[in-house]
């Protein structure tokens, strides 16, 4: 296991802590019934959490492509099943933990108003997925990931179904599942593996020699169910329900780290395990990312609820993040695991800023906040600068990401990024239009329903943060890129040294 | 020599923080005033004091954020942006006192936010003509679209709103539909957006695909849509329904300038003199601006709106501007770049003069306006004098810029120094068509029937100065062009020498 993993004996685990912390403070909860206690004591979980976490990032060797704070136990073992507790991080999933601990403490200040009925489980759902979350990024034992994966499953259901909005039935119901199918053919493509590997180690599966035919069959079967999880066009339609039905949290939570899932799946699994189907599927995915961005911004630009809006603009931006994972090169990559990060900040806020709306005036509705500009300054700063980062103005976040997914996607061809940047435009349509109806309105506003108070001090506290990093990863973005760049040299190897599958064993896969 | 200068920050923080401090001046107008222009009396100082450096041949350099290898934040100050920066620094100073007299003599609402988007505009416009990058240039290019919308639509009505909405679709579209693309291609072509330090030399390989890089240069054309060339030159006259000092503003200062100034710096700097000459991109350009040109001309000679019949004279002489480099000889490029200037000084006189008639009259029609110069000397006045400089008519300003377009037309190869004579002549021609009405009626012209202009008297002082002075410097620059024209050498040194 040295080859992959770099362990250091008698140190605290790191890792482990961040997974088990925040289930550690779930069972506390259980035995207290107070709501303030469950609020403040989940908040100070999650800094915790967090502030531990950033130990990951103050420690890291980013001179190795190897997993770094590696934990690697024996857990299982029955017959010849060995099932290992292995756990590392490498610059892909880095920033991924990170973004996932930083973003929970905003969660949970997000919900301190919204959240009225059974606070103290909404909490422990919030910690519960936490766990999952963390561990769904650090798992290196492919059961471990994927008890973890299927874990989510429940308390993001619970969310969506207990504390939604009015078609929380139907919409947990799709959004679970939808996941659910496509984690079935995960089993079956991680079975298939064992089976070649007799091991669950994720490294280990890593640049073996399966047949062509094998790669094809695994790489379909990862792929789905990942791209079930981004969601890429056409297997996107779980995604407006869950976020429009979902309390605010459960959104933020959903669209910064649930979608990511999928991609970092591809990038975990798919590049590595199975290159020459990648390389051979690689046209389709490009194309259908394309789809996926035109889509996404059309129909956003359609779009009356904000939530909705935010939504299909988010199945625009993942479009943007498997295009420049498929380019298969290093600015492709680099600037997609940016724009993971960045799709996760800005969304997340942008999130944070409808339900901070909602509480206020109980719609969604664009036209139920048009020109609210006037009576909520602060606000509308806020969510200035938040949609100028999702329409990728210059300076922000997203440029950064999406400059380097299209300097890659030029690279590698220039109609298909041709085709991507009408996406581009899209975003500012649809981001500028909102924001204009927000801030401005028509010649005749309609009179705001409810009493509008412009954003208080934990509003502002919970807000704060994401634009710092707005405008840190837009200015520079240095401390971010260098964590990734051996890691992602490292998979671009891993990719490249292959030769496609022939075309010859695709036509006959493709006959019945 | 490239000097590390802390001042191009100076710079461009000083309408920025003026413009956060404007923000939380509403309750005290008078401080609020003091404070724009005290912001913009320090901006003017820093660019003034950039002077000396910059006449000694010297180019300013500052990196402010390094993004990604090969793209940063970074600040320049050479021959070139000193051009722009300068006119739109001092003109600034006008327009915070003239805007003062406009919007108060009408009573406007929501006056700071106006001058705080006015202050932002600037931080906008200066940070383009202070750009080392196509990079930068494109945020600040973006900085000014965003910014400039509050201001376009200030009236919040649904004329305004839908002007405004125009005006944001036409610019956002352009710069991201074809200049993000083009600057990632040139980025993926070259490893850098860095611009030349001469017009000579551009930043392509010798290498490079000349049907992409031509593909590039189109799409950079077209992607500045500020700069208002045919066929996306529609917002302009849709973005008019702004108060005037808006226009003013947008006309001769932040908004068209900074579309023309991004379209020649990257035609100069990005593309570069030798491999437009080997692409033959000129001459073809410079048919297409005098498309625009011509048709604007004659639009304008439609227009009874006096601040339609501006903007269609604007879109017609900003093309001048590209028009000039476009024929890429020594004079051509001198005239045009000289033209960032004259154009500024004197299109900014004409706004004033069409505001400060609004404010006294509340007319906006030319053939309302017989008869009111003898009310209104002082205005018409200004006014006579910029629209000769909009002619090209000695000593005024434009006159230096009609003088060396036809030189450097004159440089041309046979048949082409005929078309753009011809073309050069008949917009001149156009010129006195649309202006020359608009002094006579007012001088000469008998009021309309049963008008009697009562109670009507000149601007306040505070618009009357600042056009006065705008006129007064439109006939400077045209007996003294020197001084700006220093400048225009110094970024044009290369290829005449």
């Amino acid at each position: 296991m040295d080859d992959f993993l770099i362990i250091k004996d008698g140190v605290f685990p790191i890792l482990s802590s961040v997974i088990f912390l925040p289930l550690a403070g779930a069972m506390v909860l259980l035995l207290s019934s107070n709501e303030n206690f469950a609020k403040y004591w989940t908040l100070l979980v999650t800094v915790v959490t967090a502030l531990i976490s950033l130990q990951l990032y103050f420690g890291f060797d980013p001179t190795t492509a190897k997993f770094q704070f590696a934990e690697h136990h024996a857990w299982i073992t029955f017959q010849n099943l060995k099932i290992n507790y292995t756990l590392g991080i490498d610059g892909i999933s880095l920033l991924l933990v990170l973004m996932t601990t930083l973003l929970l403490p905003l969660c949970v200040l997000g919900s301190w108003r919204y959240i009225q009925t059974r606070v103290r489980e909404f909490m422990i759902c919030l910690l519960i997925m936490e766990t999952s979350m963390i561990g769904v990024f650090v798992a290196l034992d492919f059961v471990l990931f994927y008890i973890l994966w299927e874990a989510m499953l429940i308390p993001m259901y619970l969310l969506i179904a207990i504390w939604g909005g009015p078609r929380k039935t139907y919409a947990s119901i799709k959004f679970f599942l939808y996941t659910l199918a496509g984690s079935v053919l995960l089993l079956v493509a991680i079975i298939a593996l064992y089976l070649q590997n007799e091991s669950f180690s994720i490294p280990l599966m890593m640049g073996q020699a399966y047949s062509s035919n094998f790669q094809i069959f695994v790489f379909l079967a990862f792929f789905l169910a990942f791209a079930i999880k981004v969601p890429m066009f056409p297997f996107h339609t779980w995604l407006p329900a869950a976020h429009v039905e979902a309390p605010t949290a459960g959104s933020v939570i959903l669209a910064s780290v649930l979608l990511k899932m999928g991609t970092y799946g591809f990038l975990r699994f798919c590049l590595p395990i199975t290159p020459e189907a990648t390389i051979t599927f690689m046209p389709y995915v490009l194309w259908l990312s394309v789809a996926g961005i035109l889509y996404g911004g059309f129909t956003a630009l359609a779009q009356s609820d904000m939530k909705k809006l935010i939504a299909y603009s988010s199945v625009g931006h993942m479009g943007f993040v498997t295009l420049g994972i498929f380019v298969l090169n290093k600015n492709g990559i680099e600037g997609a695991i940016l724009q993971m990060i960045n799709h996760g900040v800005t969304t997340g806020a942008l999130f944070l800023c409808v339900g901070m709306i909602y509480e206020r005036t109980h719609s969604r509705e664009l036209a139920d906040a048009t020109g609210i500009g006037k009576l909520m300054p602060w606000y509308v700063t806020f969510l200035a600068f938040f949609s100028l980062s999702s329409l990728a103005f210059p300076g922000t976040n997203s440029f950064v990401g999406e400059f380097l997914i299209l300097v890659g996607g030029f690279t590698k061809n220039k109609i298909v990024a041709g085709c991507a940047i009408p996406g581009a435009v899209l975003a500012a349509a649809y981001m500028l239009r909102m924001l204009q109806k927000v801030v401005w309105g028509g010649a005749n506003n309609p009179a705001p329903h409810g009493q509008l108070l412009d954003l208080n001090l934990r509003e502002i506290a919970t807000l704060a943060p994401l634009l710092l990093f707005v405008f840190w990863i837009g200015l520079s973005p240095a401390p971010f890129m260098e964590v990734m760049h051996v890691s992602v040299a490292h998979l671009v190897d891993q990719v490249s040294n292959t030769v496609p599958v022939q075309a010859v064993t695709m036509a006959g896969l493709m006959l019945p | 020599m490239q000097i590390e200068s802390a001042k191009l920050l100076y710079a461009l923080l000083a309408p920025l923080i003026g413009a956060l401090v404007v923000m939380r001046c509403s309750k005290h107008p008078d401080l609020r005033e003091g404070v724009s222009f005290a912001a913009s009396l320090t901006m003017f100082g820093l660019v003034m004091s950039m002077v000396p450096e910059v006449l000694a041949g010297n180019r300013l350099h500052l990196t402010i954020f390094q993004i990604l290898p090969g793209l940063s934040v970074t600040l320049r100050a050479d021959g070139f942006s000193m051009i722009f920066a300068l006119v739109a620094s001092f003109l600034w100073m006008l327009a915070v006192f003239y805007s003062m007299g406009y919007m108060r003599g009408l009573k406007e609402h929501a006056q700071t936010r106006f001058n705080a988007c006015f202050a932002l505009s600037l931080f906008g416009a200066i940070g383009v003509a202070f750009s080392d990058n196509l990079f930068t240039m494109y945020l600040f290019y973006e900085i000014v679209s965003v910014c400039t919308y509050p201001l376009v639509a200030h009236h919040q009505d649904d004329e305004s709103y839908s002007g405004a909405r125009k005006y944001i679709i036409y610019l956002t579209t352009t710069a991201k539909g074809l200049l993000l693309p083009a600057m990632i291609l040139i980025y993926v072509l070259t490893g850098t957006l860095d611009f030349a330090t001469n017009i000579s030399t551009g930043i392509f390989p010798a290498d490079a695909n000349g049907a992409l890089v031509t593909m590039l240069y189109i799409f950079c054309l077209l992607g500045f849509a500020k700069s208002g060339i045919m066929p996306l030159h529609n917002w302009l006259p849709s973005a008019m329904v702004a108060p005037t000092p808006v226009s003013a503003l947008l006309h001769a200062v932040a908004v068209v300038k900074v579309g023309v100034f991004s379209t020649t710096r990257v035609m100069l700097y990005i593309f570069g003199v030798n491999t437009m000459d080997a692409l033959n991109l000129g001459i073809p350009t410079a048919y297409f601006v005098s498309f625009t040109i011509l048709t604007a001309s004659i639009i304008a000679l439609s227009k009874d709106n006096l601040k339609a019949r501006l903007a269609y004279s604007t879109v017609s002489q900003l093309s001048y501007i590209i028009l000039g480099v476009a024929l890429l000889t020594p004079s051509g490029i001198e005239g045009g770049l000289i033209h960032i200037a004259n154009h500024a000084f004197s299109k900014i006189t004409l706004f004033f003069c069409a505001g400060a008639i609004y404010v006294a009259t509340h007319k906006k029609n030319i053939s309302e306006m017989g008869g009111l110069g003898k009310t209104m000397p002082f205005t018409f006045a200004a006014f006579a004098i910029a629209s000769l400089s909009m002619i090209g008519a000695p000593p005024v300003a434009g006159f230096v810029t009609k003088w060396k377009l036809l030189t450097g037309a004159m440089e041309l190869p046979s048949p082409h120094y005929i078309g753009i004579l011809l073309v050069l002549l008949a917009s001149t021609l156009l010129n006195v068509g649309y202006f020359a009405p608009v002094t006579y009626k007012a001088f000469f012209g008998k009021r309309p029937e049963g008008e009697v202009y009562e109670g009507v008297k000149e601007a306040p002082l505070a618009m009357l100065i600042p056009l006065m002075l705008a006129a007064t410097i439109s006939v400077i620059v045209g007996i003294y062009p020197d001084f700006m024209m220093s400048f225009v050498k110094l970024a044009t040194k290369v290829v005449a020498g």
